[in-house]
């Protein structure tokens, strides 16, 4: 089972959705224990970073996320979901994220029209299992004002180009991000979705 | 690099899919679930969904309908009409839509762009302005389907709803609207260069052409059209291969 973190974030029905059609169960929790339960963990999100970062907080589900990706779970973070496993974001301030992938979270240049919305191509840095069966320059659906830099380079997979590079797909280790929706990039996001769920063990 | 983007867009009246032109005379055309898995096939990018009756009961037709869609198609798409409050953009992503469209509770209420924005996130919160022109390149917004002129400027109206929080514009012109001689280039233009968030031209699409006019560098980022998809006038495979050829970036590999 795959326990999707159910705090408050927009639409979360088309991943449960896209998840269902390729045969995996999910369910929409807050409930500590059902997340320790879980088989895989996926964080969505859209909205605001620091909102997120409360409405986690408050529903005492940072140390269970922690916990979890630490142990070695299979952790998804969605658009804002994967902004969130960093340390620290410039949007409306600096606040901090959930620490558990080394970057800031910083807003997009003005020079190109921000939000970045719509399919954009996804660049090859390094082969992994997340990417499996991915063809080349395959589209993806963005939606985002905000991107990881400072990152780790080891841990980015995939990258687009939007005013210059934007990682795509990061992940280290059981802990994946992507900052575009799988669950809305066609038969690309639900191969990749698939190539997520082959992580648990 | 990003790709233009092609919107199929289907009215939902009492379940059904319809096409007004100039909003009046609407006749049915199909089901909306059936008419979103066709176009997901074809390559679409995007759908939009306007629910243009929107009384209680029948919204709640309108909501199980974005339910199914969502669990048919993976593909992004926004939802319009009779959104009046937070809690109504609440229940259409709930459902399972990805943006909602504000066009007239906007105008009459321009803080629900920015509450919206702060709750749900700028990039769910699409400001659509139905613009007519009343003199020579001066264009006024218009509310309730073109009905009703508020005497606002389009320009200054779209670049209002950026500062509030709006994600991207849908710029419908009401006299190009239905005649399917083209997108109003001049009024999409202008709103494109008076702000920095992506550009939904509407209104006006007749011809392959008309989408490579609109689809140039800085003017519009996504076109909007209903009737000549749903009338198979132009298949959307068909079109993308034309923007290809012009050296317009699509996605080809849905």
């Amino acid at each position: 089972m795959i326990a999707i973190i159910d705090y408050g974030a927009g639409n979360i029905k088309s991943l449960q959705f896209a998840l269902t059609k390729l045969g995996y169960e999910s369910y929409l929790t807050t409930d500590q224990g059902e997340i320790r339960n879980s088989n895989a963990i996926i964080l969505p999100g859209v909205g605001a970073f620091e909102d997120a970062m409360t409405a986690l907080h408050k529903a005492d589900l940072v140390e269970v996320i922690k916990d979890e990706a630490n142990n070695e779970k299979p952790l998804l973070g969605i658009c804002l979901g994967m902004q969130l496993l960093y340390e620290t974001s410039n949007e409306d301030g600096l606040s901090n994220g959930l620490g558990l992938l080394n970057g800031h979270i910083e807003r997009i240049n003005n020079c190109v029209k921000v939000p970045h919305m719509g399919w954009n191509t996804l660049s090859l840095h390094r082969d992994s299992t997340i990417t499996y069966q991915l063809p080349s320059e395959a589209y993806v659906y963005f939606v985002h004002s905000y991107f990881a830099t400072n990152i780790n380079e080891s841990e980015l997979i995939s990258s687009t180009n939007y005013g210059g590079l934007i990682p795509a797909i990061v992940r280290k280790n059981n802990i994946i991000g992507m900052q575009f929706h799988p669950e809305k990039s066609g038969s690309t996001g639900l191969q990749l979705l698939k190539n997520f769920g082959e992580m648990i063990s | 690099m990003l790709a233009k983007r092609i919107i199929p867009c289907l009215d939902v009246d009492q379940g059904r899919v319809v096409k007004g032109k100039k909003f009046k005379n609407i006749q049915d055309v199909a089901d909306p679930v059936e008419i979103a898995k066709r176009y997901n096939n074809e390559g679409a990018d995007e759908l939009v969904f306007y629910d243009i009756t929107a009384s209680n009961e029948e919204r709640n037709i309108f909501l199980d309908i974005v339910e199914k869609v969502a669990a048919e198609i993976a593909i992004p798409f926004t939802v319009g009409g009779g959104i009046r409050t937070l809690d109504d953009i609440h229940n259409v992503l709930r459902a399972g839509a990805d943006k909602v469209s504000i066009n007239s509770s906007a105008v009459k209420d321009p803080q629900l762009i920015k509450r919206a924005a702060k709750r749900f996130g700028t990039q769910c919160i699409v400001l659509s302005i139905d613009a007519k022109e009343i003199e020579s390149n001066k264009w006024n917004v218009f509310i309730h389907g073109g009905r009703k002129n508020t005497y606002r400027d389009a320009i200054d109206w779209a670049m209002a709803g950026e500062k509030l929080g709006a994600g991207e514009i849908v710029v419908n012109s009401i006299d190009a609207d239905g005649e399917k001689n083209g997108y109003h280039y001049n009024l999409t233009k202008k709103i494109a260069d008076a702000v920095n968030i992506p550009i939904v031209a509407s209104g006006g699409a007749g011809s392959m052409e008309h989408f490579v006019q609109i689809l140039q560098p800085n003017i519009a980022d996504a076109a909007l059209a209903a009737s000549v998809f749903h009338y198979d006038e132009i298949s959307i495979p068909a079109l993308k291969d034309a923007l290809a050829n012009q050296n317009i970036v699509v996605r080809r590999n849905p």
